[in-house]
């Protein structure tokens, strides 16, 4: 089969364009695509680095990496916004898991309406979230926002809403991939109750999936500043900010090292992946 | 008293009875199959035995036990699926004592059963790999004796081998046979396959649309059905409208031909009736009592048999076909396409069934 460039009453060789041809200059154009996305995600990154690591004097040198991690306000942010994940991970996988298990297994008519619920916090900004706690618990008779405290348990609880839609779904993705139904069928006929089930069997089998909404929760609390702002927490989110305001090398190398992490976690879980055992048999006996 | 027991057991799920006044007494050590058309009720039926499904009324009894409304848990039932369902996150050996373990036994216990079980399944050298690592029989085998590491009264198996390929499936068919008779437990056993229930079982119980329409041993159930449904559903079979003539002379008039019976006739004279025949009754040529003729519509030559299709249209003008299946031997003459020849069976072939 041949390909003419353009229809003519009669056809030159030189109009002719052969299979291999054609084939070479699709390639041609799939690796300019290719470079080009690279490039659009790569420069903004080679810019920021390129400030972070040529701070001093324009060669290159660690000194705003220093500079950031020396600050005591970067450890206590960091660490109190840690914490602050970390708890998040704990009440987000405590409300979600039974969820979604107990909806998989018993009630999957009711599967629509747990993700409509869960991807609210896509649809609300979280400055309307964020008022809209403060004038619920900040006066009776649900005043709880009274002390630093107290408004750090809710700004756990707000995070956790806000990690919904990704833990729903890697929780939710993780359970399809296993056959609940059988596997939690099979514990029960040899025994086992709910809580072993749920620790022996469907937590094992989840370990990628809840990792993957943990390391996501972790990324999202880590850097948020709305909600901490608003609610007077100084977290990492808001340190962040008042860098940016106040210095120029800093916040790129804080940028380089949120990259840096956040590649962590993916590796983390790709490599995790790997390892999960797959459920599929071999086709040889 | 049976050992398990089924009285007027029922379940409705909305407005559709899934199961219907089912009643069964299941001996120790018996094997029965649950035989069916797909909606039958048939796994609905094991997974109340099993407790995965609580009856709308009706009694489960095991072992002079009310098991009706207990947890599956407390029910001693071993239960085989048929997706597997092993434990992706446990090794062979894991999976095979993880009931053992529940039930808080000593760890070297543990370890002598899983040994002597994998030996039992013939998979001793597999105990440390991963259901992922075996093959979708050597899975199966595993959930066997996973389900029997526990040593439950009953074991119920759920269509496990119908995501197995034909020779494997018979290879495991042969195995839970031979496992089942070693160590004298009860089965239940569901399938659609009637091949699979009548190779396996001691006792078949065939459903249709949540009701038992015959329960007996195969040979019984296959030569003896006792309704139309069972008559169609197990194993070919050739049925002839017609009228009876006479019934205490066991004749009826189909299309141009009387045919004869020996098995009782309840219905009186006139009456629309159905005479069933098994293919494999047929023979070919004029040798035995009743004769039916046709043209040969299709040769199928299936190695140990050889079916023969035959068109009554052309001598009786009903339409029907007819069907022999010849057993094969290198003197056999077939006949051709288009050939009109007769087929005969003896009296005692053929019985009568309402037509409705």
């Amino acid at each position: 089969m041949t390909v003419t460039a353009a229809p003519t009453a009669i056809e030159t060789p030189a109009a002719v364009v052969t299979p291999a041809k054609a084939g070479t200059g699709s390639k041609v154009m799939a690796w300019l695509i290719l470079l080009a996305g690279i490039a659009y995600f790569l420069t903004p990154l080679i810019a920021t680095g390129e400030r972070a690591f040529r701070a001093i004097g324009g060669t290159f040198s660690f000194e705003a990496f220093r500079r950031v991690v020396s600050d005591p306000e970067f450890l206590r942010t960091f660490g109190e916004s840690a914490i602050n994940a970390v708890l998040t991970i704990f009440v987000s996988l405590l409300v979600i898991v039974p969820t979604a298990y107990w909806v998989t297994l018993r009630v999957p008519k009711l599967r629509s309406v747990i993700e409509f619920i869960t991807l609210l916090p896509f649809v609300i900004p979280a400055v309307v979230l964020v008022f809209g706690l403060i004038r619920m618990y900040s006066r009776p008779p649900l005043a709880i926002l009274s002390t630093y405290g107290s408004t750090r348990v809710m700004l756990i609880c707000a995070y956790a809403a806000l990690s919904f839609p990704y833990m729903y779904r890697s929780v939710d993705n993780g359970l399809r991939a296993i056959n609940v139904r059988t596997l939690t069928e099979a514990a029960q006929s040899l025994g086992a109750k709910w809580p072993t089930i749920i620790r022996r069997v469907i937590f094992p089998n989840l370990r990628v999936a809840l990792l993957s909404g943990a390391l996501l929760t972790f990324a999202i609390v880590i850097g948020e500043l709305t909600i901490a702002l608003y609610m007077g927490q100084h977290t990492f989110g808001p340190y962040m900010s008042n860098l940016v305001r106040n210095f120029v090398a800093e916040p790129a190398a804080l940028t380089v090292l949120s990259f840096a992490m956040t590649w962590a976690a993916m590796g983390i879980i790709s490599f995790l992946a790997r390892r999960q055992p797959s459920s599929k048999p071999k086709k040889a006996v | 008293m049976a050992f398990l027991t089924l009285q007027h057991v029922r379940k409705q799920f909305g407005a559709n009875a899934a199961v219907e006044d089912f009643n069964l007494d299941v001996e120790a050590g018996e094997f029965v199959s649950f035989l069916g058309p797909s909606g039958c009720g048939k796994t609905t039926t094991l997974r109340m035995i099993a407790g995965f499904e609580k009856p709308s009324s009706g009694r489960i009894s095991l072992n002079g036990r009310d098991i009706t409304n207990a947890r599956p848990n407390e029910r001693d039932v071993g239960m085989v699926f048929q997706q597997y369902a092993l434990f992706p996150n446990m090794t062979v050996g894991q999976n095979v004592g993880f009931g053992l373990k529940l039930k808080k036994t000593p760890r070297p216990e543990i370890k002598s059963r899983v040994t002597e079980l994998l030996e039992l399944i013939h998979m001793p050298d597999k105990g440390d790999n991963y259901p992922h690592e075996l093959s979708g029989g050597q899975q199966q085998r595993v959930a066997l004796a996973r389900a029997l590491a526990i040593s439950p009264q009953v074991l119920l198996l759920d269509e496990p081998l119908s995501a197995l390929d034909a020779k494997i499936r018979d290879e495991l068919r042969n195995e839970i046979r031979r496992i089942q008779r070693q160590l004298s437990i009860t089965t239940i056993y569901v399938t659609h396959d009637q091949e699979e229930a009548m190779a396996l079982s001691d006792r078949v119980v065939v459903m249709s649309r949540g009701a038992m329409e015959q329960v007996g041993p195969p040979f019984q159930i296959y030569n003896y059905p006792e309704t139309q449904f069972v008559a169609s559903f197990v194993g070919k079979l050739n049925q002839l409208p017609g009228k009876v003539i006479d019934p205490a002379a066991g004749t009826v008039q189909c299309g141009d031909v009387a045919i004869r019976t020996t098995t009782p006739i309840e219905e009186p004279a006139g009456a629309p009736v159905n005479v069933m025949v098994r293919p494999e009754e047929l023979d070919l040529g004029a040798g035995e009592e009743n004769q039916v003729s046709g043209v040969v519509e299709s040769v199928n030559f299936l190695g140990a048999i050889v079916r023969v299709r035959l068109d009554r249209a052309h001598s009786n003008g009903s339409g029907e076909s007819i069907t022999a299946d010849l057993f094969n031997e290198r003197l056999l003459e077939l006949p051709s396409v288009g050939d009109t020849v007769t087929v005969s069976f003896p009296a005692h072939a053929c019985w009568v069934l309402t037509a409705r």
